[in-house]
């Protein structure tokens, strides 16, 4: 859904649903995910419908994704870092930190 | 509430770091003020310059795309640099205490920040655009592929569909011309009614003709790219089952089919009032645009005396505005401590009074030109959704109205719409606007959701590890 | 034909006119409207105090009725009636109100605590004079059992329980008896906050900002408004607020599979965590203090809790009187004037609108109110 302009910036390896993708520095784990593939990046914990990222700002609180093990992190407000594991949020979080 | 301390370690905190934040941080450390700048982003610019220093630094080939106006912002955060004032980059604001008390957190630790005054800089936010299907994947705010372009120079790939109004309608689109994006369709909303409408307020707008000279040229450069420009749209439904895949719309008694992969919406941008709300200050509605602003005095006071606002969040009038807005705040601000005298303000007070004046005359034309449609306020299809976090549709909002709910208190407790993570940030407006529809009265006697801390999600374990007693430095 | 909620034009006459349209005010309406009474529910605005929009959902037994055993019998009979009112509900609205039955616990930290509950519950049961008094003890085991997959803390060394407690969507629960209020005819108009009631003959006007309107009888069910309106009309009721806070989680996978008195999941999935009380007259903001509070003891007594976000937050004030017990009161000056006030009003809904109302269409009041009209608070002070 998204492609990115220019391919100088530094290479961030990360894994996205555990498929290991290459990022760059200076992206948001939100539009790092959108870049890969684009299409849904959670589910709504109240009917399961697919959304993605709206604002980019902040405010919408669609980016949720597990970042790093912790659910509902706002995927546009933190940027990628190397070895970063995000995983899609899947409805409601659990209450456990994922391994 | 807990007791502010006697002898706060600031003298002012600044909530944002915008056009308003930085300036109002600049000019207050230039006064001799302590200045803490508590922002949620990880690097000054707030969301019109936002990462301006890394693009100016790194990508220089973004920035010719993003446009002069864009490139402005770095000398500001050049400005606040120079002032070497604590930043707290990467906060988010969780709760305001009139008293002198501004609770943030980092992700890992909830915090506590004292001081003797408080300026709210939190700026706008894209306003809602509720129309059938706006809740699919590849569906966004035009300010959010800006952001994508800032911060990581990203362009929707496959083709565009950019639906709405407003001058930012035409900055997005120039800037993915420049940026080689495949534009599918440009729908505008704007009639030619709203033309008309707007034509007594030229004269006055002249004043900042460059605005005026700028939006032409914009517009100017997409046709010239080719781009398709349908004006006068209604009716407009984002096509598609669990991906946006292109949007449907009427215009001039014909009905247009569009295939796109991303839809950018726009309608304006509206004050973020999550602030002002939570510190119960009053609020007006705006009739021409259909929102609700904090009510503030002169230089951004306001019934609290130690809660002042500046930029956006106080009305909308652009990143220059808000500029002169934060300096002259903080001007106002340093004169209430007692750290200028009555002289120095109306020495200094007058060049950013003259700025401001400059940069708002132009408003009142762009209102009158853009305001939002009927249909986009108050969505007459039952099955749109308004409340994204819990899934309510606008035909939900009406039975609830019908059975009394007089406002959006009772709707809420009611339905649960506002009840989401984004606490009534995307369904707000919307929802007074139906009820105002639905009650047959004016939006300004409906109201609006009566925000509570946290203003913003914290995890548990922060608000059982915090220390409410002392203060602490970022 | 539901009536409408246009302002009610001047002068209209109803059977009954119910003062409050939060918890209590509409539960005994619909059970004023089966017995064939003509009836209106004045309400105040939106954004106004209004205690039923701050509500846990518990519909609890346990603990409740201390030096009061009619307490303890009044709330029995409400769990007892739940099923079948929230069935009614549903019958009416097709909104199911999540009424669920499944016992409740009182999770304890440490000795001492332990010690305080089980004098406590003990007193309850003999003042009860030896009847059954269905609360018993858990040690942590058996706790751990009842909450399978939840890792308790340390500290946790048993509970209280009782299988009479039980939980509901206290917002379901509103806007259903709302909803079949207007669809059995009843007349709800907001925006007519009351400023005062006159005797007319030998019915009543009510005064309200848009228009009076004319009763036989009137019930005040309207939270703290009581202590203005009360007073004249010969129903002076010691109230006072009593504030207490909530912090909800964002929406979480079930986990929590019965309510306790200090978290209860509903059935979207967020926690609701409490519970506080904290005497701050009439101000209804949070206080960081007090949510720090809430939030250490909830970490300290199931430490995964840590991990979720809190996304919400409100307090409300309670309505509460000296001995924490309900009152439903008929005034001797003014018959025909009646006053209900409680905290508990979403525990007593069912009874409000089986029971109550029948007292109020005039059948000879339930054998609990003789400890619940206003002479105790005389005898009370005079203790």
């Amino acid at each position: 859904m998204l492609k990115r302009r220019h391919s100088d910036a530094a290479v961030v390896h990360i894994l996205i649903d555990g498929v290991a993708v290459e990022a760059r520095a200076g992206e948001s784990a939100a539009a790092a995910v959108l870049a890969h593939d684009g299409g849904a990046t959670r589910t709504t914990p109240v009917s399961g419908a697919p959304r993605a990222p709206y604002c980019m700002m902040g405010v919408c609180f669609e980016c949720l994704m597990e970042i790093d093990g912790v659910a509902n992190r706002q995927g546009c407000m933190v940027r990628v870092a190397e070895g970063m594991s995000i995983r899609r949020q899947q409805g409601a979080r659990a209450l456990e930190r994922e391994a | 509430m807990s007791a502010p301390k006697n002898d706060p370690e600031y003298d002012l905190a600044i909530i944002g770091a915008g056009p308003a934040g930085m300036a109002a941080a600049h000019e207050a450390r230039n006064l001799g003020l302590m200045v803490c700048v508590i922002d949620e982003q990880d690097g000054p610019g707030g969301q019109i310059y936002r990462d301006v220093e890394h693009v100016a630094m790194k990508r220089a080939h973004d920035l010719d795309v993003l446009g002069p106006d864009y490139k402005y912002g770095f000398g500001l955060v050049d400005g606040l640099r120079a002032t070497g004032v604590t930043h707290l980059k990467g906060h988010t604001v969780w709760q305001i205490e009139a008293a002198g008390t501004v609770w943030c957190s980092d992700g890992e630790k909830a915090k506590r920040i004292d001081a003797r005054r408080i300026l709210l800089a939190t700026g706008a936010m894209e306003r809602p655009v509720p129309v059938p299907g706006w809740t699919l994947p590849g569906v966004m705010t035009a300010g959010a592929a800006q952001i994508l372009m800032k911060s990581a120079g990203m362009v929707p790939s496959g083709p565009i569909a950019i639906c709405g109004s407003g001058p930012l309608l035409l900055l997005i689109a120039d800037q993915l011309v420049r940026a080689g994006a495949n534009i599918a369709v440009i729908c505008e909303t704007t009639t030619f009614g709203d033309y008309l409408r707007a034509a007594p307020k030229l004269p006055e707008a002249m004043r900042g003709f460059e605005y005026l000279l700028k939006g032409l040229a914009m517009r100017r450069r997409i046709k010239a790219a080719g781009v398709r420009i349908v004006g006068g749209i209604s009716a407009l439904r984002i096509d598609g089952s669990d991906r946006a895949e292109g949007v449907s719309f009427k215009s001039g008694g014909r009905e247009y089919s569009v295939a796109a992969s991303t839809v950018l919406l726009h309608q304006g941008v509206v004050p973020n009032t999550q602030a002002s709300r939570q510190l119960r200050l009053d609020h007006l509605w705006h009739d021409t645009q259909h929102y609700w602003y904090p009510k503030t005095g002169a230089h951004g006071a306001t019934a609290l005396e130690n809660i002042f606002i500046a930029g956006d969040g106080a009305g909308v009038f652009g990143a220059r505005a808000a500029e002169a807005s934060g300096r002259l705040s903080a001007l106002k601000i340093a004169l209430s401590l007692g750290r200028i005298k009555e002289a120095d303000f109306d020495l200094k007070a007058p060049p950013w009074q003259t700025e401001l004046k400059h940069h708002r005359a132009v408003r009142p034309l762009l209102d009158a030109l853009f305001p939002p449609p009927a249909e986009i306020l108050n969505p007459p299809g039952d099955e749109t959704i308004v409340c994204r976090c819990e899934e309510i549709t606008a035909g939900d909002i009406r039975k609830a109205a019908r059975l009394g709910a007089p406002g959006p208190n009772q709707l809420k407790a009611f339905l649960r719409a506002g009840m989401g993570p984004c606490q009534g940030r995307m369904c707000g407006l919307t929802v007074t606007e139906i009820l105002a529809a639905a009650h047959g009265k004016p939006p300004a006697e409906i109201g609006a959701y009566r925000i509570r801390p946290p203003m913003k999600p914290l995890s548990l374990a922060e608000l059982a590890d915090m220390d409410v007693t002392e203060g602490e430095a970022g | 034909m539901p009536q409408s909620t246009a302002p009610a034009r001047s002068k209209e006459t109803f059977d009954v006119a119910v003062i409050g349209g939060g918890m209590i005010g509409p539960a005994v309406s619909l059970g004023l409207l089966e017995r064939g009474l003509k009836v209106c529910i004045l309400d105040e605005g939106d954004d106004v105090l209004r205690v039923a929009r701050g509500n846990f959902g518990l519909v609890w037994f346990q603990g409740k009725g201390f030096n009061m055993p009619r307490y303890v019998d009044w709330t029995r009979r409400s769990a007892t009636l739940y099923p079948d009112f929230a069935r009614e509900l549903q019958e009416h609205t097709g909104v199911d109100i999540g009424h669920a039955n499944p016992g409740g616990l009182e999770l304890l930290l440490g000795d001492e605590e332990e010690a305080h509950r089980r004098h406590f519950i003990g007193q309850i049961y003999q003042q009860g004079g030896g009847k059954e008094y269905e609360v018993e003890f858990l040690d942590r085991k058996q706790v751990e059992d009842m909450l399978p997959g939840v890792k308790l803390g340390d500290e946790v060394t048993g509970a209280s329980y009782s299988p009479v407690d039980g939980h509901v969507n206290p917002l379901f629960l509103l806007r259903a008896m709302h909803a079949h209020f207007q669809q059995a005819g009843g007349s709800y108009l907001p925006h007519h906050r009351v400023s005062a009631v006159n005797r007319n003959g030998a019915a009543y006007d009510v005064l309200t900002e848009a228009g009076t309107v004319s009763a036989a009888k009137v019930v005040i069910a309207a939270g703290h408004g009581l202590k203005q309106l009360g007073p004249p009309l010969g129903l002076d009721i010691p109230i006072r607020p009593q504030r207490g806070h909530i912090l909800v989680t964002e929406r979480t996978q079930p986990i929590l599979p019965m309510p306790m008195s200090a978290f209860r999941q509903t059935a979207e999935g967020s926690i609701m965590l409490g519970v506080s009380a904290e005497e701050a007259g009439y101000d209804d903001g949070i206080d960081t203090q007090t949510v720090a509070t809430i939030a250490r003891r909830a970490a300290r007594t199931i430490p995964a809790l840590r991990n979720l976000n809190i996304v919400r937050s409100w307090a409300a004030l309670r309505v509460l009187t000296p001995d924490k017990c309900p009152v439903y009161a008929q005034s001797r000056s003014h018959p025909g004037v009646y006053a209900i006030a409680s905290h508990s009003g979403v525990t007593l809904a069912a009874v409000n609108a089986k029971v109550a109302s029948n007292w109020i269409a005039g059948d000879p009041a339930p054998e609990e109110f003789d400890a619940f009209g206003l002479e105790r608070f005389d005898a009370q002070k005079t203790a």
